[in-house]
């Protein structure tokens, strides 16, 4: 037998087993009622009139648009981002229904039974045993699980919509309080228009006894997808919140421009986690979500702590940078990212950690993981405050390459105003390397595992902070994005 | 008679066009030891990888028999499966993988491509203790993750657990004995001697002789160029020591 090549070479090789398709990517076919595309002061009226909202809000929202008319699209990030129209955009999309729904055999079946395929069940018998589910469609949350029993301990989970009605004081108080209607580009645009998210308000002395999670949907080609979302905890409370995001296959991108706040009083502690599984475009890097979120925590009381974990999957473009602003003695603020590129997807995530109060503490994990074509970057921000004194931060900064074409980036900023603060940075640059899985498959196990455990090992330590339920299932999901990048 | 375990035709390898092995030929049987030393840079490390698949190489011409099945058209977890086990001269470190993990899911592969009982993280803790016992280990070998600070000497120990934990039928030893004291590599030859699978073979690759005082080599090959160009016994080593490899050239 001459010249025989060695065939298993072909095991190592660029194996394209179909690009395994993206299991959310199928549209949910509903008669829809929706805003003309484009955005002026009367599309807002109509916005705030349909929603019933108090003369607060309308200004608020009036307000912001007013500011963003003079913004500009930001150029600062290391993404290039195509022009977006935002005259093209529909503002206000939500399916066709009954005026008030009074239980959720008012809901169109068509989207329960979406929810049910995305794994998400809001009727009674299939729900989470021990998570309430808010379950947000394009511009309008469609139900939330699990109220009553929350109630009973003081705990509101609902709507932001819902909230609005039901507990104005408290919005209005709270409502742009960390994130101003002028913040940024994308703030501002949110406040002006923000539509659907969730509301989650933890009395003083209370232990949240659910996790409490949203699931955002985005399913019309045509409409932006707006979240506002406000989470407040008070003195001695906690909670753990964790959303996720979905939406289907189309060759158009769509925009989603959020705007989360969380409050943290003395000693009350948030955890807040996202698993973000938008669509990402396809193998060629068309269509995809445009993903512009603009994420804030607020320690303000003494000894609170603001923990953010995100898993970064989807998007064709990511641009989102959790923060947390430690203004209380003694608050802790945390940040776990991975942020997991493919194909032509781009990512510029990070963090801002803002230290006012004394002994402040701030500790940042990020792992990077870019294959193919993609470009992802971390940029993050620590500023320790003259009078942030014996203020610590801790951060490292991790990037893996997988495939010889995938570019990683960090971009550290460090403001250190005062001599008593500890401030420490790492950060590591590694490849998937081939003796590393020629020494995995000498062993049994085969690339595609190989790889999956070289990345998991990688993001292990951010991992392990997603709550348990939810840990598999950003395991699963990684190794699902990772098929087929072998290079 | 013992049957054939490997049985190696006229192989040409190369990488990046330099070729490697050349007209290289060698025939293995259940139970036998071979050695193979050679001066540096003859190919000896990298004939172990052309077995095991390694995916940088390329055969060129020739043919590899492995329990007479054509090795070549295996993938490298194939061939592990099938019963060929390499231990790494350099063990390479992972990451976040804890040794656990990595050596339970080695063995339940293999237990799945023979579709026997794969073995839950109990079970396997059994067994894994056991291993541990015989080979003078201590239990929390198995938390750390794989080969991460090991010293050089827990990582060759750490190739043995692997290699009774898989059962293989032909082991080659990229030099065992480098980076291990005589003590440990005393108790590792001891262990592949006594706990050798039944009617497994070996390969020793070596720069050194002294290994060979606990091993009782069948053959031993001098290796020179990418050739094995001397076949003998323990009375060859007196002479390679007397003469050096240049004798042989």
């Amino acid at each position: 037998m001459n010249n025989v090549s060695n065939e298993s070479n072909s095991n190592f090789e660029l194996k394209e087993f179909i690009n395994q398709n993206y299991k959310y990517g199928f549209q949910t076919y509903i008669e829809k009622e929706i805003f003309p595309k484009g955005l002026n002061e009367n599309i807002i009226k109509v916005l705030s009139k349909k929603k019933n909202e108090p003369k607060f809000l309308r200004r608020f929202r009036l307000n912001s648009y007013k500011k963003w008319k003079y913004m500009k699209f930001p150029k600062w990030s290391n993404l290039s981002i195509p022009q977006v129209d935002f005259n093209e955009i529909i503002y206000y999309s939500i399916p066709k229904q009954k005026k008030e729904i009074n239980s959720l055999d008012e809901v169109d079946p068509e989207i329960l039974k979406t929810f049910e395929k995305l794994g998400i069940s809001l009727s009674e018998q299939k729900k989470l045993s021990n998570v309430a589910v808010d379950a947000v469609f394009d511009s309008i949350s469609i139900a939330t699980t699990y109220k009553e029993k929350l109630a009973k301990s003081g705990v509101i989970f609902c709507s932001i919509s819902e909230a609005i009605q039901h507990y104005p004081k408290l919005i209005e108080k709270f409502l742009g309080m960390v994130v101003s209607s002028g913040d940024n580009f994308f703030a501002s645009l949110n406040s002006a228009v923000f539509s659907d998210g969730s509301f989650c308000y933890i009395p003083k002395n209370t232990l949240c006894p659910l996790e409490l999670s949203t699931y955002f949907r985005i399913n019309d080609k045509d409409a932006g997808q707006f979240e506002r979302t406000l989470i407040i905890a008070e003195k001695n409370s906690f909670v753990s919140y964790l959303e996720g995001c979905t939406a289907p296959q189309y060759d158009e991108n769509q925009l989603h421009a959020a705007v989360v706040e969380l409050i943290a009083f003395e000693n009350a502690t948030i955890k807040y986690s996202t698993i973000q599984n938008w669509y990402s475009g396809n193998y060629e890097g068309i269509g995809g979500i445009f993903n512009f979120v603009t994420k804030r925590a607020l320690c303000i009381g003494e000894k609170s702590l603001v923990s953010w974990t995100q898993v970064e999957t989807g998007s064709a473009i990511t641009w989102k940078y959790p923060s947390c602003i430690l203004v209380g003695n003694s608050s802790s603020g945390e940040f776990y990212s991975i942020a997991l590129t493919n194909n032509y997807q781009q990512a510029d995530t990070g963090t801002k950690m803002l230290h006012l109060g004394q002994k402040s503490k701030s500790k940042i994990i990020s792992k990077g993981i870019s294959c193919k074509y993609s470009k992802n970057s971390y940029r993050g921000l620590v500023k320790i405050g003259q009078n942030a004194l014996y203020s610590r931060n801790f951060s490292q900064c991790d990037s893996f390459l997988v495939g010889s074409f995938s570019v990683a980036c960090t971009y550290p900023y460090l403001d250190i105003w005062n001599s008593s603060s500890i401030v420490e940075h790492e950060a590591k640059i590694s490849k998937i390397s081939e003796e590393q899985l020629f020494y995995l498959t000498q062993r049994g196990i085969t690339v595609e595992q190989a790889i999956s455990l070289l990345i998991n090992g990688f993001c292990k330590d951010v991992l392990t902070m997603l709550p348990m339920e939810f840990a598999i299932e950003a395991d699963k999901l990684l190794s699902l994005k990772l098929e087929g990048t072998i290079g | 008679m013992n049957t054939n375990i490997l049985k190696i035709q006229n192989l040409d390898a190369s990488i990046e066009k330099k070729q490697i092995l050349k007209n290289f030929n060698l025939e293995i049987k259940e139970n036998e030891i071979h050695v193979i030393m050679g001066p540096n840079g003859s190919g000896k490390s990298t004939f172990s990888k052309i077995l095991a698949g390694h995916p940088s190489y390329s055969v060129n011409s020739g043919t590899i028999e492995f329990c007479n099945k054509n090795l070549l058209s295996m993938a490298p977890e194939i061939r592990s499966h099938e019963g060929l086990f390499l231990a790494f001269q350099y063990p390479l470190e992972i990451s976040g993988l804890s040794n656990y993990d990595f050596l339970r899911l080695a063995y339940n592969e293999k237990q799945k491509y023979f579709k026997e009982k794969e073995l839950d993280p109990l079970e396997f803790m059994e067994l894994a203790q056991e291993l541990l016992k015989e080979l003078k280990i201590k239990d929390e070998f198995l938390t750390r993750n794989l080969n991460e600070g090991f010293s050089g000497g827990e990582k060759k120990r750490n190739e043995i657990l692997q290699m009774l934990l898989i059962c293989p039928k032909l082991i080659i030893l990229d030099e065992i004995d480098s980076g291990l004291d005589i003590d440990a590599l005393k108790i590792i030859c001891e262990n592949i001697i006594k706990k050798k699978v039944k009617n497994s073979s070996l390969i020793v690759i070596t720069h050194y002789p002294r290994i060979l005082k606990y091993l009782e080599p069948t053959y031993i090959h001098i290796m020179i160029d990418g050739k094995l160009i001397k076949r003998g016994n323990s009375e060859l080593i007196e002479e390679l020591e007397l003469k050096g490899y240049e004798a042989f050239n």
